[in-house]
């Protein structure tokens, strides 16, 4: 077995195999380390078990499948290349999150728009009571600027509930 | 014996609850008070008789009768005594006795309770209460029954049943399965147990507010009397949650304390909910209004804990919870879907009734704050549907099976998160009714100011993630807002009654349980996000085969590989540990012991991390593999967890603050 390479040495490493385009054999010349395997297994979904990430499935298959990233960490695949090498053997479970195509996103856009439509009718629900409580109360008491007093008549209000 | 007497204990409940509910009924509409007693006494006896099929179960585990389909799947000789004991909701069937158990003890706690003020609404508590019951143990009685055994056929096979058919024979094994060995840990004794209190309790709001839109009583007394059950329903289920994170942490051997896997997310939805119940429940008390809202909230909550039951029961979706699959879905799913129809269609007929005069003088108005903080809270709860639900949109329309994983949810609720948190920092400033900008920007301005200088010394220091700077931000305006409000408070009764200021404190809680409990526990969320703004955004992690000697570093921390023994432990087990001693920045601070169970009898092997545990970090070692001869290559994975401890620490402190909340009051 290797002996432990420092951190920094291993991320400068992980930096280069990722920024470099697809070149072939010649730009590797070391055993990949598990941290580098692990970085990449940690964005895919075990297959079979699910809900689990790559990185920390204890089972036989997903060992090989580590094994297969290292291999072609070994060979000179980027990352995108090996996680789309997962995807077309697999499907699109094995990604975290669905890829952003087609159906898919229907998937990214509902949550933020619901909340917009949210947002929307409550503003507009706000703005109709307070509508029709300004109508209903032409005066207008002094506003109490003190938060002092006004936590002072909040607690006086309290008491008599 | 014991196993007739358990599950005719068990017949005998559904009966009396069945009863129950029509007695209740048929007094309520009726008007004749003397079955409305009845019905009440019925509510009552239903513990006392599910706790006889309780002690059943119990007593069968314990000794071991393995003819009994249950203790055979999860119970087996070498388990300690109080692991047989917890496998009551080790699996499918006792857990639902368990879930029924539960339900009826608060269903008998509410029986006892003087109803003299409010006669029209016991009798449909006692049916909403008595009807779940009864659905929950016909569950137990035909589908999943604990007492069922195993028999032989005359032809070799095997089947399971309650009484035995003509030419069967005993089948009784001479040990079992056992438990599944993630579950063997101290979280068994207390995760599952706070959870289903945390599910089962919200029936009792639940119930009352039925029983307020059948009686047609749209005044705030159900509110009122639910008040307190409400916030102990919140407080187990915030527990639950709380200790099903730290269980996993501490088991899944891989840092992880919350994956949105679909059950956990199933279980946060509820809470969602609920919180936003709790917070838009204070308006009403105070401004009369939301009546309609608050309604939806209660009636949603019911609902998510039921579905959150049926998704963590039936298997639907699988994940690390999912140890049973059965036909109990589909009874679920009618359930489900029967009690939010009827209840959805009460609130219908009461629709007009409960419109309240909603008056809002101020879009900046504590009651606006409120309902933002309801607007935040059902945004997460959508992104927690949506992500649930998804996978089988997808694969329903397209027949692409995705995974939606953290990474989703983590982006989609941050900015909502985010949002929950400088809420809590502006909120306590702010009014009820007539509120303009002026005051409250003046009230906010020195916290505000204060606030901001973290986030600038943080990235003086080093800090640069976006993310963490903002998380640190907010946390700081929340604790800075919170802390100035006890201490206005205390300065504000030093000044009027003379009392030193720890007194003043004292007091001032004392007589605002509700307010300054709740800002305890806002106090907690902002320990609980420190934690999580560690773990998440700054955990590191390295991994390595070492040779016995060498070393392995990540950050500050520098682990040398010691030695590797194996031998056999009590529990059947076969154990594989690591002694790796630990330096930081070069000085030595102690040993940790990763290593690895393997289960003899249920075939499998659990990873049991060796942690170094402090207030600034968690280093995490786990043991991955191992050669045959242990002083060639061990690999080991380290993973460094900065601040983790904080989600515990506020996690502790919340129960604190849920229970000056909920303390009676000595004036009610």
């Amino acid at each position: 077995m290797h002996n432990t390479p420092p951190f920094l040495r291993i991320l400068a490493v992980l930096l280069l195999v990722t920024l470099l385009a697809p070149v072939p054999t010649a730009a590797q010349d070391h055993e990949p380390t598990d941290d580098e395997v692990n970085a990449i297994a940690k964005q895919l979904y075990c297959p079979m078990c699910e809900n689990i990430p790559l990185d920390v499935c204890p089972t036989q298959t997903c060992r090989q499948w580590r094994e297969t990233i290292r291999e072609k960490l070994a060979a000179g695949w980027s990352e995108e290349q090996i996680k789309q090498y997962f995807v077309e053997q697999y499907g699109a479970s094995v990604l975290a999150t669905p890829p952003a195509k087609g159906i898919n996103l229907l998937f990214y856009i509902l949550p933020p728009a619901a909340f917009l439509v949210g947002a929307f009718i409550l503003l507009r629900t706000l703005r109709s009571w307070r509508q029709a409580t300004i109508q209903a109360e032409p005066v207008v008491p002094v506003q109490p600027e003190d938060p002092y007093i006004a936590r002072l008549e909040e607690e006086l209000r309290r008491r008599d509930w | 014996m014991v196993i007739h007497v358990g599950y005719f204990s068990l017949v005998l409940t559904f009966l009396v609850a069945l009863y129950g509910a029509g007695a209740a009924a048929y007094g309520a509409i009726r008007r004749k008070t003397e079955f409305v007693e009845s019905a009440r006494h019925a509510m009552l006896l239903s513990w006392p008789l599910v706790t006889v099929s309780v002690l059943a179960i119990v007593w069968l585990l314990v000794s071991g009768d393995f003819q009994v389909r249950y203790v055979y799947s999860t119970t087996s000789n070498d388990m300690p005594i109080y692991l047989k004991v917890t496998a009551l909701w080790g699996g499918q069937a006792g857990s639902l006795v368990f879930w029924s158990w539960l339900m009826a003890a608060f269903a008998s706690a509410a029986s006892l309770r003087k109803w003299d003020r409010d006669r029209e609404l016991l009798p449909w508590v006692v049916v909403v209460t008595m009807v779940t019951l009864a659905f929950f143990l016909s569950l137990s009685i035909l589908f999943e029954n604990p007492f069922a055994r195993m028999w032989r056929t005359p032809d070799g096979s095997q089947v399971t049943a309650m009484f035995q058919h003509g030419g069967t024979m005993p089948l009784i094994p001479i040990d079992g399965r056992g438990l599944n060995p993630l579950l063997r840990h101290p979280g068994m004794i207390v995760h599952p147990p706070m959870q289903y209190l945390g599910f089962v309790s919200f029936v009792i709001p639940y119930a009352l507010a039925m029983g307020a839109l059948i009686t047609g009583r749209t005044d705030d007394r159900w509110i009122r009397i639910s008040r307190r059950w409400t916030l102990v329903a919140w407080l187990f289920l915030s527990l639950g949650l709380l200790l099903g994170s730290w269980w996993a942490y501490d088991v899944l051997g891989w840092g992880g304390y919350w994956g949105w896997d679909p059950v956990e997310v199933s279980a946060l939805i509820p809470w969602l909910s609920a919180t936003a119940f709790i917070h838009s429940v204070m308006i009403y008390e105070k401004r009369g209004m939301l009546k309609q809202w608050n309604m939806v909230l209660i009636i949603l909550t019911y609902a998510l804990v039921l579905f959150s039951t049926f998704l963590t029961r039936s298997g639907v979706l699988s994940s690390v919870h999912a140890f049973a699959e059965s036909a109990i879905g589909p009874m679920f799913f009618g359930f489900i879907g029967i009690s939010f129809i009827v209840s959805l269609f009460l609130l219908m007929r009461r629709w007009g009734a409960l419109r309240s005069e909603s008056q809002l003088h101020s879009l900046l108005s504590r009651e606006a704050l409120f309902l933002l903080n309801n607007l935040l809270l059902i945004g997460i709860l959508v992104v927690c549907v949506w992500g649930m639900l998804f996978p089988l949109i997808s694969e329903l329309v397209t027949g692409q099976k995705v995974t939606v994983g953290p990474p989703f949810y983590e982006r989609a609720t941050a900015p909502l998160g985010i949002g929950l948190m400088l809420l809590m920092g502006v909120a306590p400033l702010s009014t009820y009714g007539r509120a303009s900008w002026k005051p409250l920007v003046r009230a906010l301005l020195k916290p505000l100011a204060a606030s901001l200088l973290v986030p600038l010394v943080l990235a003086l220091r080093g800090i640069t993630n976006l993310g963490a700077l903002l998380g640190f931000w907010a946390s700081a305006l929340v604790a800075l807002v919170t802390l100035y409000e006890f201490w206005r408070g205390a300065v504000a009764r030093h000044r009027r009654h003379g009392e030193i200021l720890p007194l003043a404190l004292w007091r001032l809680a004392g007589r605002n349980r509700r307010r300054y409990g709740g800002y305890v526990i806002h106090l907690c969320t902002v320990l609980m996000a420190l934690g999580i703004i560690g773990i998440e955004i700054y955990q590191t992690e390295t991994q390595a085969t070492l040779a016995r000697g060498e070393q392995l570093t990540l950050g500050r921390y520098v682990m040398i590989y010691e030695s590797l023994a194996q031998f056999d432990s009590p529990g059947g087990r076969h154990i594989t540990r690591a002694v790796v001693s630990v330096y930081r920045d070069g000085k030595y601070v102690g040993e940790v012991y990763p290593r690895q169970d393997y289960y003899y009898a249920p075939e499998m092997a659990v990873t049991i991390p060796g942690v170094r545990s402090t207030l600034e970090d968690d280093l995490n070692v786990m043991l991955v593999g191992w050669e045959p001869i242990p002083t060639e290559g061990t690999t080991f994975k380290v993973i460094l967890n900065p601040l983790v401890n904080f989600i515990w620490l506020g996690g502790l402190l919340f129960i604190f603050g849920t229970l000056v909340a909920a303390w009676p009051d000595r004036k009610s």
